[in-house]
C-alpha cells in the first residue's frame, strides 16, 4: 500500500469524568478515501477536532504524524498551513456575506489591507467551477440551499491548497440528489491526489466511496478493514460498530406494565424556519405506565424533534397529530401546559437548555414546579431547601450542599439535578433525551437506577439515546427513527443491535 | 443493616484554616461592593474634613439621588432578565409633564394626578414591553426609540415650556419630610420621629433575621457559621443607626422619599428572592432556553418587567418634578445611565442572571457620594464625570475578571 499521509498514534483525550478517547491509532493512506464509523460517542468527532487543533497540542496523550513529520498544531490555523482542513457538520458559512467572501474568509486576496474584489470573486468562481458548482460568487451564502452550501465549504478547503480533507457527516442534512453529487466530488478529490477522512453513518455510502474503514467504539479503535475487495458488508461493519459485551452494565429490573399512559398519533412536525421540510413523518407510538420504552435513530432522525415537539410544541411548526393521555385527547400548546398534563422532558443538551448553570442546586431542582412551593406567589424557601435536601440525598447527588452552583458539578450530578427537577414536577411521563450522554460508566449505572426507579413507581419512560446496549439493556420495547419516520417497533425480546441499525439506517423507499 | 449510607451532611470534615480563609473570601467578594462605598464614604469624610457626614449633607444626599436609586431598583430586575432600558429618563420626564398638565391645565387634584401618572407609566411600560416581550425585539432598540418617543412627546405637550407652581401636597413626596412641625429643631436635640422611626426599623430587621435563622435550624438547613451571621447584623444595625442619628440631627428630619424608597427596597428585595415572579426573573436571565422548557411564560415575565420599570420610572418622575416644583423638557435627562451604572456597579452581570436590589442601591449610592463627595471638595463637572466613568468601568472589569478566574478553577 502506499504510504501513510496520516499516523495518530496512541491517542487519549480526557473531559472531566470521561474518557472520549482511549489509546485511538488512525493510519491513513496518502490519496485514499478513508471512512471512520461509529455509534454517537464513539468518540469520532473528538478524534477529528484532536487533529484538526481544535483541541491544541498538549489537552490529550499521543502522537501525530502528518507528512511524515511530528504534528503539533496549536489552532485550526496552524492545521490548516499543514493543508488539512476540516468540514464541521453544522457548516460554518456567514449567511450574510457572499459565497466568494465565505470562501476566501480569513484568507482575503488582499494588498496592502485592501481587498481586490475582481481577483476575490474570479477565484472563487474558478473553485466554484471545481466542485462542480454553477453559482454566481455574489450571491449570499444563506440564500443557497444547504447542499450547495456544503460545496462551497468544500471550495473553500480547496482556496486553502487542502492535502487531508476531513468531511463530518457532509450528507446527514443533504437530499438523495446533491448526496450522489457530492459522493462523486469526492471520488473526484481523490483523482487529484487529495486525501479525505469521511465520517458518516449511511453505510452504503462508505462501501461505495470508501477505501478503508476504521471502526471506533468507546473511544478506542477497533480495527480498520480494507473495503477494496468487497467482501466488507454492511453487517460486518455494523457488528464492528455494536458489538461489545453486555455484562451487567445495567441494572436487572422486573417490568410491570400498566395501562396506556400516552399514545402519539399521526404526529407530524415541520422545521421551525423551513416550513416545507418535514423533521417528523406521521409517527405513532404509546407508552404505557411502568413500562421504559426507547427511540433508537441516528444523529438527524428527527429523535430529539420528536420528543421536544410532544413536550409543549417547543420544537418545530405546523405540527399535525394528536396526543392522548391515559386515553382522552389532550392540547399541549405550551410547555407550561404540557408540564400540566404530567409531561416531562429531560433534554439532551442539559447545559443549554437543561440548566440554570450560574444559579444553585436547589433553585434548579425547583424550576420547573415553582408552585407547588409557593402560596399566592411566595415562595417558601425553607421548604425548597429541605425538598432539594432530600432530592440530593435519594438521587445522590456529590455535592457539598444544596446551594453548590449547578456549573461546578460534573456531568452526572448535573444529570441527576436535572430528573430531580423533572421528579418534583411529579409527571406520569418522562422523556428522558440521551440521559446519560457525556457521563462516565459508574454514574451512568446510577442513571439507570433512577430509570428503574421511575418505571416501578408507575411511571411512563421513553428514553431516547445513541447508544443501542443502553436501549436493550433497560428498555421494554424500542422505536427506530429514521428520516423522521418510525420505521420499525421491536419489542426488547426480539431486538438485536445488528437488527435495530438495520432500521435505524433503512432508507426511504 | 450492617452497615449505614455515608450522609454527605455528616461526612464532612471540620473546616480547617485553610477552609475558612475561602469562606471569608469568597463572602468578601460577595460584600465587596458594601465594603467599597464604605471606603468612599471614609475617604471623602476625610478628605472634605467631616462635610460629608454632616446631618443636613445625609438628609441632601439622600434626596439628591433618591429618583436614580428609585429606577435602579426597576433597572435592576430588567438586568438580571438579560434586557436594558433606556428610556427611563425620557418617561420620568414625560410623567412628571403630564402630570403638571393634569393638575394646572386640566385642575386635577394633586392625589388624583398621582394615580394618573402612575397608570401612564405602567402603559407605557406596556408598550415598550409589548415590543420588546411579544414582537421579539431587543430591549436595546426598543428602549432607544422609547427614549427619543418620549422626550419627543414631553416636548411636545409642553409646547417646550416650563410647568411650575406645583401644589404643597405634590411636593411633599420629593422635597418633604416627616411631620417635620412635632419635634422642631429650635426646641428638640434630636427629631425624635426619625429615632422611632429607625428603632422600629432595627427591630423589625433583627427580629426577621432571626426568625429567619430560627427557621432554617428547625428544617436543619446548612447556615452561614454563626459569628458571620451576627457580625454582619451588627453591623447593619451600626448603618441604621449610624444614618437615624444623623438624619434626626439634620434640620427637618426624615425625607419621606426615604420611607418611599425604604418600603420600596425591602419589598422589591423580597420580591426578587421570594416571590415566583422574582425567583423566574433570575431563571429567563440565567439560561431563557431552559426557562422556557421548564413551562416558564418568559414572555410575561419581560412584559410585567417593563410595565414595572414604566410605573417605577412615573415615580421617579413624580419625585424629581415635586422637587424641583417644576417640570421642564430637559427633565430627567441621562437618568438611565445612571440607574444602569448602579445596578452594574452594584454587582449585577451583563449577560442577566445576576444581581441584587440591595446590590443596585448600593451601587448608587456609590454614585451618590462620588457626586457629593467631589461637588463638596469643588471638583469641576468634567472631571466628576471622568471618574465616574471609570468606577464604572472598573467595577464591571472587576467583576469580569472574578468571573474569568472563578470559571478557570473549574477547568
Amino acid at each position: 500500500m502506499a504510504e501513510n499521509i496520516l499516523r495518530m498514534r496512541r491517542i487519549t483525550k480526557t473531559f472531566p469524568g470521561v474518557k472520549a478517547l482511549q489509546d485511538v491509532h488512525l493510519d491513513v493512506a496518502r490519496g485514499e478515501v478513508h471512512a471512520i464509523c461509529g455509534e454517537n460517542g464513539a468518540g469520532k468527532s473528538t478524534l477529528m477536532k484532536v487533529l484538526s487543533g481544535v483541541y491544541p497540542h498538549g489537552t490529550y496523550d499521543g502522537d501525530i504524524e502528518f507528512e511524515g513529520t511530528v504534528a503539533e498544531f496549536k489552532d485550526i490555523r496552524d492545521s490548516e498551513r499543514d493543508g488539512i482542513v476540516i468540514i464541521h457538520q453544522e457548516l460554518a458559512l456567514s449567511p450574510f456575506l457572499s459565497v466568494a467572501e465565505n470562501i476566501f474568509l480569513g484568507n482575503e486576496r488582499e494588498k496592502r489591507g485592501f481587498i481586490n474584489w475582481n481577483d476575490t470573486n474570479m477565484e472563487a468562481a474558478k473553485l466554484l467551477r471545481r466542485v462542480g458548482l454553477d453559482l454566481n460568487p455574489v450571491v449570499r451564502a444563506g440564500d443557497i440551499g444547504v447542499g450547495k452550501q456544503q460545496l462551497v465549504e468544500i471550495a473553500k478547503a480547496l482556496s486553502k491548497n487542502v492535502k487531508l480533507l476531513i468531511l463530518d457527516e457532509p450528507t446527514a442534512a443533504l437530499n438523495d440528489e446533491d448526496s450522489t453529487h457530492l459522493l462523486g466530488l469526492v471520488k473526484g478529490l481523490r483523482a487529484e491526489g487529495i486525501t479525505c477522512i469521511i465520517i458518516s453513518h449511511k453505510l452504503n455510502e462508505i462501501r461505495e466511496i470508501a477505501d478503508s474503514v476504521t471502526i471506533l467504539r468507546d473511544g478506542r479503535t477497533i480495527e480498520t478493514l480494507s473495503l477494496h475487495d468487497g467482501s466488507v458488508t454492511e453487517e460486518r461493519i455494523i457488528k464492528g460498530m455494536v458489538g461489545r459485551d453486555m455484562e451487567s452494565r445495567y441494572p436487572e429490573r422486573t417490568p410491570v406494565i400498566g395501562e396506556e399512559v400516552l399514545r402519539v398519533e399521526d404526529w407530524t412536525v415541520h422545521h421551525p424556519q423551513e416550513h416545507a421540510r418535514v423533521i417528523v413523518d406521521s409517527a405513532n407510538l404509546t407508552v404505557r405506565a411502568g413500562e421504559v420504552v426507547g427511540i433508537a435513530g441516528l444523529m438527524g432522525a428527527g429523535r430529539t424533534e420528536l420528543a421536544m415537539s410532544i413536550f409543549g410544541r417547543s420544537y418545530g411548526s405546523r405540527i399535525t397529530g394528536t396526543l392522548y393521555k391515559n386515553g382522552t385527547p389532550i392540547t399541549a400548546r405550551t410547555v407550561g401546559e404540557a408540564i400540566r398534563h404530567g409531561i416531562a422532558y429531560a433534554t439532551e443538551d442539559r447545559k443549554r437548555y437543561g440548566l440554570n448553570l450560574i444559579d444553585d442546586i436547589k433553585r434548579n431542582v425547583s424550576g420547573a414546579a415553582l408552585g407547588k412551593l409557593a402560596k399566592r406567589g411566595w415562595v417558601d424557601s425553607g421548604r425548597e431547601a429541605v425538598v432539594a435536601g432530600d432530592y440530593r440525598r435519594s438521587m445522590n447527588i456529590k455535592a457539598p450542599a444544596v446551594t453548590a452552583i449547578t456549573g461546578k458539578l460534573s456531568g452526572g450530578n448535573q444529570q441527576k439535578v436535572v430528573l430531580s427537577k423533572w421528579m418534583f414536577s411529579d409527571p406520569d411521563v418522562l422523556i428522558l433525551d440521551e440521559p446519560t450522554r457525556g457521563i462516565d460508566v459508574g454514574a451512568k449505572y446510577e442513571i439507570y437506577t433512577i430509570i428503574n426507579r421511575l418505571a416501578a413507581e408507575g411511571k411512563a419512560v421513553i428514553v431516547i439515546s445513541s447508544e443501542l446496549p443502553e436501549l436493550l439493556g433497560i428498555c421494554d420495547r424500542i422505536y427506530t427513527l429514521a428520516e423522521g419516520r418510525i420505521t420499525a417497533e421491536v419489542p426488547i425480546g426480539q431486538a438485536t443491535p445488528e437488527l435495530l441499525m438495520q432500521y435505524m439506517t433503512k432508507e426511504k423507499d | 443493616m450492617a452497615t449505614t449510607v455515608k450522609d454527605p451532611e455528616v461526612a464532612t470534615t471540620p473546616p480547617t484554616v485553610k477552609e475558612g480563609f475561602s469562606f471569608l473570601t469568597s463572602r468578601l467578594r460577595q460584600i465587596g461592593i458594601f465594603v467599597a462605598l464604605l471606603v468612599i464614604v471614609t475617604l471623602f469624610q476625610v478628605l472634605t474634613g467631616g462635610a460629608l457626614l454632616q446631618p443636613d449633607n445625609v438628609s441632601n444626599i439622600i434626596v439628591q439621588n433618591s429618583y436614580i436609586l428609585l429606577l435602579a431598583i426597576g433597572m435592576v430586575m430588567i438586568i438580571v432578565a438579560g434586557h436594558i432600558d433606556l428610556s427611563v429618563g425620557s418617561v420620568a420626564a414625560f410623567v412628571g409633564a403630564m402630570s403638571g398638565i393634569m393638575i394646572q391645565d386640566w385642575n386635577f387634584p394633586w392625589w388624583v394626578a398621582f394615580l394618573a401618572s402612575l397608570i401612564i407609566g405602567g402603559l407605557v411600560g406596556a408598550w415598550q414591553g409589548f415590543w420588546v416581550a411579544y414582537v421579539g425585539i431587543p430591549a436595546f432598540i426598543v428602549t432607544l426609540a422609547g427614549m427619543l418617543v418620549f422626550r419627543g412627546l414631553t416636548q411636545i405637550v409642553l409646547e417646550n415650556q416650563r410647568i411650575t407652581g406645583f401644589p404643597e401636597e405634590y411636593r411633599q413626596l420629593g422635597g418633604g419630610f416627616l411631620f417635620p412641625g412635632l419635634f422642631p429643631a429650635e426646641t428638640n436635640i434630636l427629631d425624635w420621629t426619625t429615632v422611632g422611626l429607625g428603632v422600629i426599623a432595627v427591630a423589625l430587621l433583627v427580629f426577621n433575621q432571626l426568625r429567619g435563622r430560627a427557621t432554617r435550624a428547625r428544617l436543619k438547613l446548612e447556615d452561614e457559621p454563626k459569628a458571620w451571621f451576627f457580625t454582619k447584623l451588627a453591623f447593619i444595625v451600626a448603618i441604621i443607626l449610624g444614618v437615624t442619628y444623623l438624619l434626626a440631627g439634620s434640620r427637618s428630619g426624615t425625607p419621606i422619599v426615604l420611607v418611599v424608597l425604604g418600603i420600596l427596597i425591602v419589598a422589591y428585595s423580597t420580591v426578587m428572592s421570594n416571590s415566583v415572579f422574582g425567583r423566574h426573573i433570575y431563571a429567563v436571565g440565567g439560561n431563557l432556553q431552559a426557562a422556557q422548557l421548564s413551562g416558564i411564560n418568559t414572555k410575561r415575565i419581560d412584559f410585567m418587567l417593563f410595565v414595572n420599570m414604566g410605573v417605577l420610572a412615573a415615580l421617579a418622575g413624580l419625585i424629581f418634578t415635586g422637587r424641583l416644583n417644576s417640570a421642564g423638557p430637559g427633565a430627567g435627562n441621562l437618568f438611565e445611565l445612571d440607574a444602569i451604572a448602579a445596578a452594574f456597579i452594584g454587582g449585577a452581570a451583563v449577560t442577566g442572571g445576576v444581581g441584587t436590589v440591595i446590590g443596585a442601591i448600593t451601587g448608587g449610592l456609590i454614585m451618590g457620594v462620588l457626586n457629593n463627595g467631589m461637588s463638596l471638595l469643588g471638583v469641576g463637572i468634567d472631571v466628576q464625570q471622568f471618574i465616574k466613568g471609570m468606577v464604572l468601568l472598573l467595577a464591571v472589569g472587576f467583576d469580569v475578571f472574578n468571573k474569568r478566574r472563578a470559571s478557570n478553577a473549574l477547568k
